[in-house]
């Protein structure tokens, strides 16, 4: 069975393209443009990776990676998060939440299959 | 665009060659004189039978006149494809890819540039963004936009052979991000020209304001009558030329409100009859109108007679409102000298200081000043209130008493072993 992963994109045409590449390399992926939903579709389907958007309309990546941190089935998740804003900060911001990879927008694609591939290696 | 870049200069080449004059061939192409210069100088795109019209009259090959162009293209799409890693026998195959589509080639290629552009501009507003949320908000649009027309492109370059629902699906993505990046672009710009050139004299919203109030000499008749609206206020904002800013408009409201609650009690027709009888003095026209001494001192700013500045600020030091006169300087930017009596009421509510002063310089005039601080309104239960105090300066005769010496702003102060002092003087 095909690895699946939550995508947590505001931005669709970033978010197609980020569909397009990961389905290309074996994934299975499930989007979604909204924060206030996220947590649940998340511990729903339990996948294997999450990347996650910061500035979300809703409830912020921040929040959603705090969420879901603080429960023990999830406190393993490779996240990985993707932002265009305040560099630095948020990446520190990241980091205390417990970020497992942290990608500043634009990136290339094949830094962003790299991170993935690197993330989700058994 | 690179291509059209190189045509249109090989055109201009070309023709001087010939020995041809540009109005000749544009009439010979049956195009203006004024159009062809446009494409010469690079102005405006050409291709297609326009081309090959222009290669015909001047006898060369259409291949000449865009070889060069093309040769630039396919540089550009090296260095897009370069940048995200792709492996050799792909990279090879760029003049491939431009040869077979052109016009997508060129798409990549621009978006490219214009990303390399963006990145830079990012790179050199860095700084700013953690100061200002305004920019941090636009730059976050346009690095958005970049990511996702970076991501398209790359996939586009990658896969020549997706199918087409796909890569149109695509290509309108591109199109639809390239065209909210430059409008993302010019509100950006327009947002920096603005905001730059602080020597401008209007530059600041509270400059904004200030040229407003004295637009209309710091007197607003339709504000003076018993039955002044909000809507009046409405009016007069939007009616304003000189308040561009949201922000100045949101100062002149709460200056505009102000003078409506002084207007009411203290109409400027009672406040001149008062002034008969009892002359100028600010406590003793308060005793007389039964009215807050910050109240009067508002009011007799607004009296052009007097010729008086007004300084307002806030608990935190930060001035509200100037209205400036000759001789007294309310420095701009940085803060300001602590040693005018507007600072010195700020913790005693109630207290009226009136005191003789003269800023530093020679040949500065000296000025009464008269500075209170009044509560606002009260906001709710055990909300610490909110003090503004104010500052009227009424020129004074020289020679008609000794003034105490204070400053602008630390920066242009000459005064030597100053305890106030908070920072070097650069005079």
């Amino acid at each position: 069975m095909s690895k699946h992963v939550v995508l947590v994109e505001d931005e669709l045409n970033i978010a197609e393209a980020i569909r397009f590449l990961l389905s290309q390399d074996g994934w299975r992926v499930e989007t979604l443009a909204n924060g206030d939903t996220a947590v649940d579709v998340i511990r729903k389907a339990s996948p294997d990776l999450v990347l996650l958007d910061v500035m979300l309309p809703g409830k912020s990546g921040f929040e959603i990676l705090h969420e879901l941190r603080s429960d023990p089935a999830f406190a393993a998740l490779p996240v990985m998060m993707l932002t265009a804003r305040g560099q630095a900060r948020d990446r520190e911001m990241a980091e205390k939440a417990g970020v497992s990879k942290f990608m500043t927008k634009p990136f290339s694609n094949t830094e962003m299959l790299n991170a993935v591939r690197e993330l989700t290696a058994p | 665009m690179a291509r059209d870049a190189l045509t249109g200069s090989r055109i201009r080449e070309r023709r001087i060659m010939a020995g041809q004059k540009q109005a000749m061939l544009a009439e010979q192409i049956g195009i203006s004189a004024s159009y062809l210069n446009l494409i010469e100088h690079n102005r405006r795109r050409i291709g297609g039978k326009l081309l090959l019209k222009i290669a015909e009259a001047l006898a060369v090959e259409p291949q000449t006149l865009t070889d060069g162009a093309e040769a630039a293209l396919i540089a550009t799409l090296r260095d897009a494809a370069e940048e995200v890693g792709l492996a050799d026998p792909e990279l090879a195959r760029a003049d491939e890819f431009a040869g077979r589509f052109p016009g997508w080639a060129e798409v990549l290629a621009g978006t490219r540039q214009r990303i390399a552009t963006l990145e830079q501009t990012v790179e050199v507003l860095t700084d700013r963004l953690a100061h200002d949320p305004h920019l941090a908000a636009s730059m976050h649009e346009l690095l958005s936009t970049a990511a996702a027309i970076r991501s398209t492109a790359a996939i586009l370059t990658d896969n020549e052979a997706m199918p087409p629902a796909q890569r149109n699906r695509f290509h309108a993505n591109i199109d639809e991000d390239s065209k909210r990046l430059s409008d993302s672009a010019q509100t950006l710009v327009s947002y920096l020209d603005a905001s730059e050139g602080t020597a401008d004299a209007t530059s600041s919203s509270q400059e904004e304001v200030e040229a407003f109030l004295s637009d209309h000499g710091f007197q607003f008749e339709a504000l003076e009558s018993r039955d002044a609206t909000s809507a009046q206020i409405d009016r007069l904002i939007s009616t304003a030329k000189s308040l561009r800013t949201p922000a100045a408009q949101h100062i002149a409201r709460g200056v505009l409100e102000q003078v409506m609650r002084d207007a009411r009690p203290v109409p400027l027709g009672d406040l001149r009859k008062t002034i008969k009888e009892h002359g100028t003095d600010p406590a003793t026209l308060a005793h007389a109108l039964r009215q807050p001494v910050a109240r009067i001192l508002r009011r007799l700013a607004a009296l052009r007679e007097l010729g008086a500045g007004l300084v307002v600020c806030d608990r935190s030091g930060t001035v509200l409102f100037r209205k400036s006169v000759e001789g007294f300087t309310v420095p701009r930017h940085g803060s300001c000298c602590p040693l005018w009596p507007l600072f010195a009421v700020i913790g005693q509510p109630g207290m009226v200081i009136s005191e003789r002063i003269a800023q530093q310089g020679r040949g500065q005039p000296p000025f009464q000043a008269f500075a209170t601080s009044e509560a606002e309104p009260v906001q709710g239960y055990n909300a610490p209130p909110l003090v503004r105090s104010v500052m009227l300066l009424v020129p004074a005769a020289e020679g008609s008493g000794s003034a105490r010496q204070v400053g602008a702003t630390c920066r242009v102060c000459p005064q030597q072993g100053c305890a106030a002092r908070r920072e070097p003087s650069i005079v």
